[in-house]
């Protein structure tokens, strides 16, 4: 089973062993035997707006407008996202929380289409020579096509079509083992779509400029790996056969197998310079980039005892699945049970009317037969059964005991979130033991409490931080009050000591005096406030205290609009309010621009003091490397926007900001040099 | 409608613990056949005997614990115990020795720590030590002899029941001592040929014996084909016994030989039926071998300096002791990790 | 001579063993008090004082001069677990003379109701409160910790603490624990208790 399988065409490519793994039965020749058909069009289309791993995507429609097939109606947001595109044309009905595919069973944000069964296309780009763009303009299409990982998982591809930025890619890996048993979408479509996938990997690989690109298959798809190898003639592209064992189609196991490479602890493949790509996502790789076609609809496999016509279909994105189902032969069994991906990684459907979405590789609806539901579990008996088969090489058995009596220190010891929660563990477990689940659980509690306590340690920061001032306060309090006796005491000597010559001019005089302190102690105060002020004066805070101000009269001026129409009693409080809001803005503007003049001129102050006092005059190489020191901030600082850019969006506007003033920085610097040259030529 | 929702995977394999557990069993069958037919009717009659006090405790002992004792019950763990322990206790013990053993596996060394798969001792031994100790006579001097030293054949059925039930005394010369008590014995005084000349020790190695721990192994080997049982266990017992009698005791007038050590007493049964208990022995590869190991050396050391002519219990018993420690420190190297973690993360570290 | 010989030795041991521990004090000297540390790390930092401590980490000190643990509402029997493994004590129940343990909440400030009087403002022990005087004031929900400090002084009542949302971001695995429930199955729980008891 092990044993190296040899490639014709490089006869030294070795396949490597991974620990562990299973054998469970294929059942993929219930779904296999037939081409992949094409699902009718659904009275109506649910679109969730995240399909994809990141964040949601944003809504550019409203509900009632027509959207043309292939429309864009929702964009990505940040860089982490997808687009979401229309797969037929006709009518937003809707924008709500609706039932998705999730284990979970909640519902999110979704776009419902009522489809006008014209299915007409909006205009597409299409493009016969790759080779003729740039690879920014082929990253910018697979963007633009909305394109998420279809293998599972859902990483937007765009992301993964850049190269590691320090290192380049060496391996650039199509997972076409498709491990899991009964789904057969991947294997119909590289019979079928041989030649748009080897395009697609092709395109891949422009992007990416691998040194080698390899397909990894499972030999229990003979006539795929015919097909394959058939249309990768001619090309770098090697075809490499693994050994049945479920799960080699795991990311990290793929790798291992073909490379002997493993992905560390926490890391990801391109850390090791190995990007893994989905056969179905190299598909729709290509077809954006030749004809401009976003992703409106992906191959899913349809079985399981439940459906009499049995096979893979091509089928819109956002069809809902009971519809689909029924569409080919489905009856509820009981318990009724439809499966979102495989038999063994899947999850069951909580509501049949979810759609499909990018990720659904799979509807299996088994019957009690076929996928006896889970008996009751027996204890434990230790038997390091699950240890053999663990892919990731942990003690499943260890992991569950700590999960389940809560030890969550030590399941993480014991690695725990290595586990890539493939199931084999409790395929074997002889004890039935949902050892899987348990992991899930304790997983989830683990980042919960992570979360808990990053916020319980933010909130003590803020709660010591406010004891500090409130302490600081109190003793500022003290002083002020100590000097205020002080001065009294004083006055009242000063007072009492020149006592009997009164003169009109001594009165006069010891008035302002006997007012001193307290003159004293309020300018003391407003120089304190003054100078705090100028700290808070940052043009910064200012401007997000600006932003804040227009953004909420915004929002004043839509509830007065909104009053307007309907609640008439309500205008005059929202006009009265709207107008202390304009001038809150005003007064923001005011003061901002003033910090901003203010910065600008101590900017300027510094530099200009310089020229007049030749003697303290900074040396011309001081100054020259003032400048370089800044030009290299001001580099750094764009470089880190550039990566906040793709990483953290949530940072961008601050390095934006930081930018800037380093912009402004370095020019004060090439000023002060430029005045310096000037100063040295007129000498 | 809210359809039935549960965590992957859904599919299920054919592992059950009461096929692992029946398995077991009948590997035990082709020892116990050649028990009996080299030591009377005792052995047979002591495994049914302790497998119906072994049912019964854990009966009454899961309706104390109110859980369902029919579920509990289907798991066999029970009836391995009590095959075990009729295996490894003397024919011709009395019925009460079966019955103190059989008693406090079930109840005090399994379902006081818990119940199934919370017991840190392996029952059986937990039981066979107990009575050893308590009964040091009745439970070394009621081997039975083989049956070909007697001339008259072995004890019929009934007068064997007798005999167990005391309802008649045991009659002369049908009880005697083990090959590994008398090579032990015998050797401090006389030399390797005179002691090989007894006739417990028959044409080869042990009479009896011989036959009984091959057909052990052989009930083994099926369980490892079957990966019913890890292979390291097994090797490491084996291999833990065998170091110290060829590098000590390779002076066969000093010391009991390895093939001995090998063929007679319970080292096959120990190594591939014993050793191998899951709950009790260390879950970890590499943490298998330094278990069997340890039982092993364990074992010879016992045999050979101790006070007792077999120690397989007591050694099993020791190293469930050191089973957790072992775990910790024997952690394998999971997938991305350059190594293993091995020992306890300290507390003061977080 | 026998006593001098040992009241000879017996004052060399003190004095020995004393330099020892004099030694060991200062090589291995702790910095702050660890235990308060570690039990201030433990408590959920609401800092809302129904303890009766003005905050969490005067009740942590509390603790570790041997209150009761239990004193800790918003922690619940998490907490007070946590507490009794760190400290090695038995778990109580919550003492229900300082409240009961309720779902996690936010305040929020019903802005067009607010006067600007500043009050909550200088209630909020964490200070997620934004606002000036005569102006309206809001809340940041991400720095607040729950604690209802606020609500007490609002002169017009126009602060409402409201339940934390759920949804798909912080979606949890339930325990297949409590999902199985068959009737074999009593064990999870008296698992549980053995656990607890050690």
């Amino acid at each position: 089973m092990t044993a190296p399988v040899s490639n014709p065409n490089h006869p030294k490519r070795a396949v490597h062993a991974f620990h562990g793994g299973i054998h469970p039965p294929e059942h993929k020749v219930d779904s296999n035997q037939t081409p992949i058909a094409t699902s009718p069009l659904p009275p109506r289309l649910i679109m969730p707006l995240q399909q994809h791993l990141g964040k949601a995507a944003k809504p550019i429609v409203a509900v009632g407008d027509h959207v043309l097939k292939g429309q864009r109606i929702a964009e990505a947001d940040g860089a982490i996202s997808a687009h979401v595109h229309a797969p037929t044309s006709g009518t937003i009905t809707a924008i709500e929380d609706r039932a998705i595919p999730h284990p979970s069973g909640l519902s999110d944000r979704c776009i419902e289409i009522r489809t006008d069964g014209e299915d007409r296309w909006i205009e597409l780009e299409a493009n016969e020579h790759y080779e003729t763009l740039s690879v920014e303009e082929i990253r910018d299409k697979v963007r633009g096509a909305g394109i998420a990982g279809m293998g599972g998982a859902g990483f937007p591809t765009e992301i993964k079509m850049h190269p590691p930025q320090q290192d380049k890619v060496n391996t650039l890996i199509i997972n076409a083992a498709e491990c899991e048993p009964y789904i057969t979408a991947d294997d119909r479509l590289m019979r079928e779509r041989a030649d748009e996938l080897v395009k697609g990997i092709e395109i891949m690989a422009y992007a990416l400029q691998p040194g080698e690109c390899l397909i990894g298959i499972e030999d229990n798809k003979p006539e795929a790996i015919e097909a394959l190898k058939r249309a990768v003639g001619g090309t770098r592209i090697e075809v490499v056969v693994v050994p049945t064992k479920y799960p080699s189609g795991g990311e990290k196991q793929l790798i291992k197998l073909l490379t002997d490479k493993e992905v560390p602890s926490g890391r990801i493949p391109a850390d090791i310079g190995i990007v893994c790509q989905n056969v179905g996502t190299a598909v729709a790789v290509f077809r954006a980039v030749r004809f401009g076609e976003p992703l409106i609809s992906r191959i899913t496999t349809l079985t399981g005892d439940q459906i009499s016509r049995k096979g893979n279909v091509e089928v819109l994105l956002g069809t809902p699945i009971q519809w689909l189902l029924n569409q080919y032969g489905y009856q509820a069994g009981n318990p009724e049970r439809i499966i979102v991906g495989g038999p063994m990684m899947g999850y069951a459907l909580n509501d049949p009317d979810a759609p499909v979405v990018k990720t659904t590789n799979c509807l299996l609806a088994p019957s009690a037969e076929e996928l006896p539901l889970a008996e009751p579990a027996q204890a434990c008996i230790r038997c390091g059964l699950c240890a053999e088969a663990c892919p990731a090489e942990l003690l499943p058995q260890q992991l569950y005991w700590f999960a389940r009596s809560q030890e969550h220190e030590k399941a993480e010891h014991h690695n725990l979130f290595d586990c890539i929660e493939c199931g084999a563990c409790s395929y074997v477990c002889p004890s039935a033991i949902p050892l899987v689940h348990y992991y899930r659980h304790a997983k989830s509690e683990i980042k919960q409490h992570r979360q808990e306590q990053e916020k319980s340690d933010r909130a003590r920061i803020r709660f010591e931080a406010r004891q500090e001032r409130l302490e600081r306060e109190k003793q500022e309090k003290e002083a002020k009050r100590k000097a205020r006796a002080e001065a009294a005491a004083k006055a009242q000597a000063a007072k009492q000591a020149p006592a009997a010559p009164a003169k009109p001019v001594e009165t006069a005089a010891s008035a302002p005096a006997q007012n001193d302190p307290k003159q004293a102690a309020i300018e003391a105060a407003l120089a304190r406030k003054q100078s705090s002020n100028q700290e808070a004066e940052d043009p910064e805070a200012l401007k997000t205290a600006l932003d804040k101000a227009i953004a909420k009269l915004d929002k004043m001026l839509d509830a007065l609009e909104q009053a307007k129409q309907d609640n008439p009693d309500q205008v005059e409080k929202l006009t009265r309010a709207v107008e202390k809001n304009q001038v809150r803005v005003n007064q923001a503007r005011q003061n901002y621009e003033r910090a901003l003049a203010s910065s600008n001129t101590q900017a300027a102050n510094t530099t200009a003091k310089a020229p007049p006092e030749p003697k303290e005059l900074p040396s011309r190489e001081q100054l020259v490397t003032n400048l370089e020191k800044a030009r290299a901030k001001l580099e750094k600082m764009s470089d880190a926007l550039e990566q906040a850019q793709s990483e953290q969006p949530e940072q961008v506007e601050k390095l934006i900001r930081s930018v800037e003033k380093n912009r402004i920085r370095v020019e004060a610097a090439e000023r002060a040099l430029a005045e310096a040259d000037k100063q040295e030529d007129v000498r | 409608m809210a359809l039935l929702t549960l965590s992957s995977p859904h599919a299920k394999g054919s592992n059950r613990t009461s096929d692992l557990m029946r398995w077991v069993i009948l590997a035990c069958v082709p020892g116990l056949a050649l028990q009996t037919y080299f030591f009377g009717w005792g052995n047979l009659h002591n495994v049914l005997w302790c497998a119906c006090i072994a049912l019964s405790c854990e009966a009454i002992v899961l309706k104390l614990r109110g859980r369902a004792p029919a579920f509990y019950l289907k798991d066999y763990s029970a009836l391995v115990t009590a095959v075990l322990l009729g295996l490894a206790l003397p024919p011709l013990a009395p019925w009460w020795i079966s019955l103190v053993a059989t008693t406090f596996a079930i109840v005090f060394a399994k379902h006081l720590y818990g119940g199934m798969g919370y017991n840190p001792f392996n029952p059986a031994m937990a039981g066979y030590a107990l009575v050893l100790i308590s009964f040091p006579v009745a439970m070394t001097t009621n081997w039975a002899t083989p049956s070909s030293m007697l001339a008259d054949g072995q004890l019929g059925l009934g007068d064997t029941l007798a005999v167990i039930w005391q309802q008649s005394p045991l009659p002369d010369g049908f009880s005697g001592a083990t090959p590994l008590d008398v090579y032990k014995h015998e050797i401090a005084y006389k030399t390797e040929e005179t002691v090989r000349a007894f006739a417990v020790f028959g044409e080869h190695f042990a009479l009896g014996w011989e036959w009984v721990n091959v057909a052990f192994l052989l009930g083994g080997l099926v369980l490892l084909g079957l990966k019913i049982i890890p292979w390291q266990t097994p090797v490491a017992v084996l291999t833990g016994l065998a170091v110290p009698s060829l590098l000590l005791g390779s002076d066969a007038d000093q010391y009991t030989p390895l093939s001995i050590h090998l063929l007679a007493g319970a080292t096959m049964l120990g190594a591939f039926f014993i050793a191998t208990d899951p709950v009790s022995s260390s879950t970890t590869p590499l943490g298998r071998l330094v278990y069997g190991f340890g039982i092993g050396l364990l074992t010879y050391i016992i045999r050979t300096w101790g006070g007792y002519p077999d120690a397989f219990a007591f050694a099993v018993l020791l190293m469930n002791f050191a089973a957790p420690l072992i775990d910790v420190y024997t952690q394998p190297r999971t997938y991305g990790f350059a190594g293993p973690k091995r020992g306890p993360k300290s507390r003061e570290n977080q | 001579m026998l006593v001098l010989t040992a009241i000879i030795t017996l004052t060399l041991l003190a004095i020995g063993f004393g330099a020892l521990l004099g030694f060991a004090a200062i090589r291995f000297k702790m910095q702050g008090n660890p235990v308060v540390d570690q039990i201030d790390s433990l408590l959920p930092q609401t800092q809302c004082g129904q303890c009766g401590h003005p905050g969490c980490r005067p009740y942590a000190e509390a603790i570790a001069n041997g209150e009761d643990i239990n004193k800790c509402p918003p922690g619940g029997e998490a907490t007070i677990q946590a507490l009794a493994d760190l400290l090695d004590v038995e778990p109580m129940a919550l003492d229900a003379e300082h409240g009961q343990e309720k779902p996690k909440q936010v305040a929020v400030i019903r802005e067009d109701e607010c006067i600007g009087c500043t009050k909550c403002i200088q209630a909020c022990p964490v200070d997620a409160i934004l606002g000036a005087a005569k102006h309206m004031h809001t809340v940041i929900e991400s720095e607040c910790t729950g604690c209802d400090l606020c609500v007490e002084p609002c002169p017009v009542d126009c602060i409402d603490m409201v339940d934390v949302e759920h949804g798909l971001s912080d979606w949890k695995w339930t325990s297949p624990d409590r999902s199985m429930l068959i009737a074999t199955d009593r064990s999870s729980t008296e698992y549980g208790r053995s656990t607890n008891a050690a």
